[in-house]
C-alpha cells in the first residue's frame, strides 16, 4: 500500500462523512431518522436495497464459494435471489407499505397479535446486532492477515465511520450512502475482474483451464462453468446437491425466508415515495443483482484455477487444518494483479461493501428497537405528538450507538472464540425459515391466527435444531456442524444440510400454522384486515402509471433477463 | 430529502478519476509499476473511466436542475 491508496480511501470516507453532515439538517424527528420519512426515489432505494445485501461477507463468502464451486455459485443469484426479490415486490410490498407498519415485527402486530411481534422484533434485534459484529470481526481479521493492517484499528475505524453518518442522517445517511457505495463497490472491482480475465485468456480460457481443475478432481470437464447441467445428481457437480434441493432449498425457502422476511431488506422499500416506488424498489435492486456474479464470482473462479496451476504462484492462506481460507479469495486477487492506485480502490470498495451492510444492520436495528421495543413495552406514545417525536428521535440516536457497541463486543467475542461465527450464522438460518411460512400464511389466508403464528414460529424453530442435532455434513469434526443429539442422517457437503434445515423448519411452520388456525378461533374482523391481508385488500391500480415504470413490465424485464442468462450458462 | 445523491457520487468519482489519471499519467514510463497488470497501465484507464461516470453524472444534476 503506497500513499496514493490511502488517498483514494481517505477521499471516499470524507465524501461518506459529508452526506452524512448535509442530512443532518433534516433530521427534526423519528420519522426522518428511523424512516427517511418515506421520501426516497425508486431508484434510490432500488440500489440501496442491493448495496445493503452487498455486505462484507457476501462479496468475501460468494468470492470464496466461486473458488469452490464455480459456476454452481450462481445458484444463489439467479435461483437464490431474483424469484424472491420479484414476489417480494409484486405480491409483498404492497402489505408491507400499505398497512402503514414501519417494520416487519410491527407488521406482525397489525397482522397477528402483540406476542408473534414481540418474539420477532427480540430475535431480529440480536440476530441484526450480532450478524454486524460478525461481519466487524471477518473484515477486521482480512485486513489485518492480509494487508498487516493492525486488527484493533481497522476494527474500531470502520465501526466509528459507520456510527458517525447513521447517527448524523439516520436511515437516509445509511441509505444515500449505500448508493454511492454501490458505484464504489462495482468500479472499485472491475479493474480486478479485467485483469484476471485477460490472465487467464477471457472466458474461453477459464472454461479451459477449469476443465484440468474438474477432470482432476473427478467432475466432467465443464462441471465447474455449467449451472444446471450436472445437477441430476448431487455427486456429480462440485455443490454437492441436485437439482431439486436447489429448487426447493435455496431456490424457495432460503431466498424467500431470507429477501421477504428480512427487515433490513424490506427496510429500504419501505422508505420509498410512493406505493408504487416500493413496489419497484425490489425490481431495480433485481437487475443489479443478477450481473453481480460477474462482478465476485467470476474472479472467485480464476482464483480456482489459479491455485491449480504451479506457474501461476498463487495459493491462499491455510487454516490449521492445512485447507485453503476461502473468504480471503477476493483479497487475494487483489493483491495479485492490481498496482499502487486501484490497489487502493479496490480496498476501499471491500471497505464499502462492509459498511454498506454493517450500516444497514444498525438502522434496522435502532428501527426495531424504537419503536417494537422501547415505544410498545417501554414507553408508550403519548398525546403531544411533536414531544414524542423528538422523544423518540433521541431514542433511535442512543440506540445507533448502543447497537455499534454491542457490534464492536461481538466482533471481540467473535475474535476469542472462532466457531462462534459458524455457530450464529447456523442459529440465525433457522429463525428466518418460519418466519416466511407465517408472513406468508398471514398475507395469503385471512383465516391465520395470533396464536396458531407463535406457535408457528417456535415450532419451526425447534424442528431446525432438532434437525441439525440429528444430521451432520459428511467430515464433520465440531458439534457446531450438527449431530450433537445423535447422528440419524450424514449429508455430503454442509449445503445440503442447510437446506434441508430450511426446508423442514417452514414445513413444520407452516403445517403448525394452519392447523392451529383452524382450532382457534378468528380474532380479527375481515375489516382489521384490510391492507393486511391478500384477499380483503383493493388491488393496486396502476392504469396511471405509464408502462415502463409499472412494476408488471418491470418484473418481466427482470425475468426474461434472468431466464437468458441462465440459458447462455446452463 | 433535499439531497440529489448524484451530485456527491459524481464529484466523488471526479475526483478520484482525476487522482488515478495523474497517477496514471505520473507512472507512464515506470516499467516495474505495471508488471503485476501485464504493462497495462490500469489506474490510467481506471481514472478515464472514473472521470467519465463522474462527470456524467454531474450533467445529470445540472440538467436536473435547468429542467
Amino acid at each position: 500500500m503506497a500513499w496514493i491508496d490511502y488517498l483514494v480511501m481517505i477521499i471516499y470516507f470524507a465524501f461518506v462523512l459529508g452526506i452524512g453532515w448535509a442530512l443532518k439538517k433534516f433530521m427534526k424527528g423519528a420519522n426522518a431518522f428511523l424512516e427517511a420519512g418515506r421520501s426516497m426515489p425508486a431508484w434510490v432505494a432500488g440500489l440501496a436495497f442491493i448495496s445493503t445485501n452487498l455486505g462484507a461477507l457476501e462479496v468475501m463468502g460468494m468470492a470464496g464459494s466461486g473458488a469452490k464451486y464455480g459456476m454452481l455459485t450462481t445458484h444463489f443469484y439467479w435461483v437464490g435471489a431474483i424469484p424472491a426479490m420479484v414476489f417480494l415486490a409484486l405480491f409483498m410490498m404492497p402489505f408491507y407499505y400499505g398497512s402503514k407498519a414501519r417494520s416487519v415485527p410491527e407488521y406482525l402486530k397489525l397482522r397477528y397479535d402483540e406476542k408473534t411481534r414481540g418474539l420477532n422484533a427480540i430475535l431480529f434485534a440480536v440476530m441484526t446486532i450480532l450478524s454486524s459484529g460478525i461481519s466487524m470481526y471477518a473484515l477486521a481479521i482480512l485486513m489485518e492477515k492480509v494487508l498487516g493492517w493492525n486488527f484493533h484499528i481497522s476494527l474500531m475505524l470502520s465501526a466509528v465511520i459507520v456510527l458517525a453518518y447513521t447517527y448524523l442522517g439516520g436511515l437516509s445517511s445509511a441509505i444515500y450512502n449505500e448508493v454511492l457505495q454501490f458505484f464504489i463497490i462495482v468500479i472499485g472491482l472491475l479493474p480486478v475482474v479485467f485483469l484476471s480475465l485477460h490472465h487467464v485468456g477471457g472466458w474461453a480460457g477459464l472454461k479451459e483451464s477449469l476443465g484440468n481443475v474438474a477432470t482432476a478432481n473427478g467432475f466432467a470437464p465443464d462441471a465447474y462453468t455449467s449451472m444446471w447441467k450436472y445437477t441430476g445428481t448431487a455427486t456429480g457437480n462440485p455443490l454437492g446437491v441436485e437439482w431439486y434441493g436447489i429448487l426447493a432449498g435455496l431456490g424457495f425457502v432460503l431466498s424467500f425466508g431470507y429477501w421477504c422476511t428480512n427487515f433490513l431488506i424490506v427496510q429500504r422499500a419501505m422508505a420509498a415515495e410512493s406505493t408504487v416506488a416500493a413496489r419497484n424498489t425490489p425490481l431495480i435492486g433485481a437487475i443489479p443483482k443478477m450481473f453481480v456474479p460477474f462482478l465476485i464470482i467470476l474472479p472467485g473462479m480464476v482464483a480456482l484455477a489459479l491455485m491449480n496451476d504451479p506457474s501461476a504462484n498463487f495459493s491462499l492462506p491455510k487454516n490449521e487444518a492445512g485447507q485453503p481460507i476461502y473468504d480471503y479469495t477476493i483479497i487475494a486477487l487483489l493483491k495479485q494483479y492490481l498496482p499502487s492506485g486501484v490497489l487502493g480502490l479496490g480496498i476501499t470498495a471491500l471497505l464499502a461493501s462492509f459498511m454498506s451492510g454493517m450500516a444497514g444492520n444498525i438502522s434496522a436495528f435502532n428501527t426495531v428497537w424504537t419503536y417494537d421495543i422501547y415505544q410498545s413495552y417501554i414507553r408508550p406514545t403519548t398525546e403531544d405528538k411533536e414531544a414524542d417525536e423528538k422523544h423518540y428521535l433521541k431514542v433511535g440516536r442512543m440506540a445507533t450507538i448502543f447497537g455499534v457497541l454491542v457490534s464492536i463486543a461481538a466482533a471481540y467475542l467473535a475474535s476469542l472464540f472462532g466457531n462462534i461465527m459458524d455457530f450464529l450464522q447456523t442459529i440465525f438460518s433457522m429463525i428466518n425459515a418460519p418466519l416466511f411460512a407465517v408472513i406468508f400464511l398471514g398475507m395469503f389466508w385471512k383465516r391465520a391466527t395470533g396464536h396458531a403464528a407463535f406457535t408457528g414460529l417456535l415450532a419451526g424453530f425447534f424442528i431446525a435444531l432438532l434437525h441439525h442435532g440429528l444430521t451432520a455434513p459428511e467430515g464433520a469434526n465440531t458439534l457446531v456442524k450438527g449431530g450433537w443429539i445423535t447422528i440419524l442422517h450424514v449429508y455430503p457437503v454442509e449445503m445440503a444440510q442447510n437446506f434441508w434445515t430450511a426446508i423442514f423448519a417452514f414445513s413444520t411452520s407452516a403445517i403448525v400454522t394452519v392447523v392451529l388456525s383452524l382450532l382457534t378461533p378468528k380474532v380479527k374482523s375481515d375489516e382489521e384486515l384490510v391492507g393486511l391481508v391478500y384477499s380483503l385488500t383493493p388491488k393496486l391500480k396502476e392504469m396511471d402509471v405509464p408502462w415502463y415504470k409499472r412494476s408488471s413490465s418491470l418484473a418481466i424485464l427482470v425475468l426474461v433477463l434472468v431466464t437468458i442468462l441462465t440459458i447462455m450458462f446452463w | 430529502m433535499g439531497l440529489d445523491i448524484k451530485y456527491p457520487i459524481g464529484l466523488m468519482f471526479t475526483l478520484m478519476g482525476i487522482v488515478l489519471t495523474i497517477y496514471g499519467l505520473a507512472t507512464l514510463s515506470d516499467p516495474t509499476m505495471y508488471q503485476k497488470s501485464f504493462q497495462i497501465n490500469i489506474n490510467l484507464w481506471s481514472g478515464i473511466g472514473m472521470l467519465i461516470f463522474g462527470v456524467v453524472m454531474l450533467a445529470l444534476v445540472k440538467k436536473k436542475k435547468t429542467e
